[in-house]
């Protein structure tokens, strides 16, 4: 309808304060979970309480005072939720340490904090660096193909590391690094970037067919591009997770940008054929699809067990939980890791994981929020997309491990042990919080006339 | 420790989590921003303030207030604010034209020192009086009609 409308901004409040006193409560939550394990484990209160939760909260209270300094608008429940997730991250595994009779000093927990410190002084660095995400999209095509080489990184003969039957790490030294996880966000500035640009000509080109406008032959390109890269990576690095998360991404960025249903039926239609295809080509994916129908058949216990014995540990949990350290989440291998969810759900109990879940649903629903209300549209796919793979993420991880999708080898993001994905979980989150501030800070005046950019003489 | 401290430690934690779940919750109603649109279309006088956006001199020949007398928006009215008005398609500006001739950002009217400006930004289609294209600000008084697209904007007091 043709109306005379007038526009008022709506400033919201900066919310420092609040976010200040949300942390405060997180920290009260990990640390309440901490003394639960403690006493499960020594009945008693533990000595280093204080220290060891100071640590986690310097962590946070630095991220705070940095947002406070240079992201002030920035969303008030983004930190928090994190702090939150990722300290209770490290106390399930602090608890699965006790269990393995790892010391605090020596086990999976401290290197978890270490990898946190890491992963927060890289997203400072991001927020304090990177004053505007508009920045970012200079380096569109440089991102595409910095993505898409680390991705191929793990295939190289002299780095490359094979593990559980995957070939996505790479092994510098000691350290080995799982260099998907950063790729996920050079390839969402990389999308980002891209569809801005070619939306138009995605989203108007193309016959009307069942009420529905297909794309144009030459359209489908960047699709098929997109498409053939995750196959490869599914065929070569045999990385079903990955492979899903970067199709999914720019499936549902390509659907943002040009509100085309078809794109997402074309995406899904590939998809479809690709796995049907490697499905029959390669044995992997066909015991992953037999676990995932049927994992407690005799060879679905004999290929892969832990699927059954993590739902076993999820049913004991039952609504309740059997209180953190008092369940037997050892019994599934990998328990801090892929299957921490089902550690989480044994002892948390349904009540305990569906808080989860609620967590990581309003930190996603913080990041769309903050594409809605970002005026620009590189960060509007940008912020959609970093929120997209946190629950695409989430999806593939939590479906995999009770059984609604077969079981890939994704981390459940802040939470499941690893250095490399908490490290791009905090660039990620930083990334939010710079385009979450963009959009929530209140504009200078809607009617001041934009400076005048004088006239620039291209030379070839 | 006794049975009685486990079961609080235990239950506590459940409860603690949820507590912030729901604070969470709390945080995100009130936190709403954005911008309000306000459709005028239907209740004109609701939401015409007097006061402040009123030009401070009452000469008959300086404008208070726009009167759209053609086009799609026809009948609407808008006051003239100190700080301009900025008319486009871009839903950031004040007076917002679904008309497909408009600029996004197409012109302004402004105060000046002795009266009110009209300016065009650029446009595409361009801004009219009679048939004078507005380029730089030109002034305007009370009757003066500027025309965008398909739109007829009156100036009145």
């Amino acid at each position: 309808m043709r109306s005379l409308r007038t526009i008022t901004t709506i400033a919201p409040k900066r919310g420092r304060n609040v976010e200040l006193v949300l942390i405060a409560l997180a920290l009260a939550v990990v640390v309440l979970a901490y003394v639960n394990v403690e006493v499960a484990a020594n009945e008693t209160v533990p000595a280093g309480l204080l220290g060891h939760a100071g640590i986690l909260a310097a962590i946070a209270l630095v991220v705070h005072l940095v947002l406070r300094w240079r992201a002030s608008y920035a969303d008030p429940l983004i930190l928090p939720i994190v702090t939150l997730l990722n300290g209770l991250g490290v106390v399930m595994i602090h608890r699965l340490d006790i269990a393995a009779g790892r010391d605090f000093g020596d086990g999976l927990a401290f290197k978890q904090l270490q990898w946190t410190a890491l992963g927060v002084i890289i997203a400072m660095v991001v927020l304090v660096m990177l004053r505007d995400h508009r920045v970012l999209r200079r380096y569109t095509y440089t991102a595409g193909l910095l993505g898409i080489v680390l991705l191929l990184l793990p295939l190289l003969p002299l780095i490359g590391h094979d593990a559980y039957g995957a070939r996505i790490w790479i092994k510098l030294g000691p350290f080995t690094f799982q260099p998907a996880e950063v790729a996920k966000l050079a390839l969402a500035v990389f999308f980002a970037g891209y569809l801005v640009q070619t939306r138009d000509v995605l989203a108007l080109a193309g016959r009307k067919v069942l009420g529905m406008t297909l794309p144009r032959g030459k359209d489908l390109g960047p699709l098929l591009v997109a498409w053939g890269i995750s196959i490869l990576v599914l065929v070569f690095e045999t990385d079903l997770g990955t492979s899903l998360l970067l199709f999914g991404l720019f499936v549902s960025m390509l659907y943002v940008a040009t509100e085309r249903v078809s794109w997402i039926i074309i995406g899904l239609t590939l998809a479809a054929a690709g796995a049907f295809v490697a499905y029959q080509l390669f044995s992997h994916l066909q015991t992953r699809v037999l676990c995932w129908l049927d994992p407690f058949s005799p060879e679905g216990v004999e290929q892969c067990g832990q699927l059954g014995s993590g739902l076993m540990g999820l049913a004991a949990g039952g609504l309740l939980g059997t209180g953190l350290g008092r369940g037997r989440p050892w019994l599934t291998p990998l328990p801090e890791t892929d299957f921490i969810f089902n550690s989480l759900g044994e002892e948390l109990g349904l009540v305990g994981i569906m808080a989860i879940l609620a967590l990581y649903a309003i930190l996603v629903e913080r990041g769309l929020r903050s594409a809605i209300g970002l005026r620009d549209g590189f960060g509007k796919l940008l912020a959609t997309g970093l929120a997209f793979t946190v629950a695409l993420q989430v999806f593939v991880v939590v479906g995999g491990v009770t059984r609604v999708i077969p079981l890939t080898g994704l981390t459940l993001p802040f939470v499941a042990y690893g250095g490399s994905s908490l490290l791009a979980n905090w660039t990620l989150v930083a990334l939010l919080l710079r385009m979450s501030d963009h959009a929530r800070r209140p504009e200078a005046e809607p009617d001041t006339p934009v400076p005048e950019a004088p006239t620039e003489v291209v030379r070839r | 420790m006794s049975e009685l401290t486990v079961t609080v430690l235990r239950f506590g934690l459940l409860l603690l989590l949820w507590a912030f779940v729901l604070s969470l919750a709390g945080v995100l109603r009130s936190d709403l921003y954005g911008t309000r649109v306000i459709n005028r279309q239907g209740a004109p006088a609701r939401s015409r303030r007097p006061g402040r956006d009123q030009a401070p001199r009452r000469n008959p020949r300086v404008p208070t207030h726009l009167a759209i007398t053609s086009g799609p928006l026809t009948g609407t009215k808008l006051s003239l604010r100190d700080k301009g008005v900025l008319i486009g398609r871009n839903p950031e500006s004040s007076l917002v034209l679904d008309d497909d001739f408009a600029s996004g950002r197409h012109a302004r009217i402004i105060r000046g020192e002795d009266g009110w400006y009209v300016e065009d930004l650029g446009s595409t289609n361009g801004t009219f009086i009679g048939d004078y294209r507005v380029g730089e600000a030109v002034p305007v008084e009370t009757g003066t009609t500027i025309r965008i697209g398909k739109t007829l904007i009156e100036l009145r007091s």
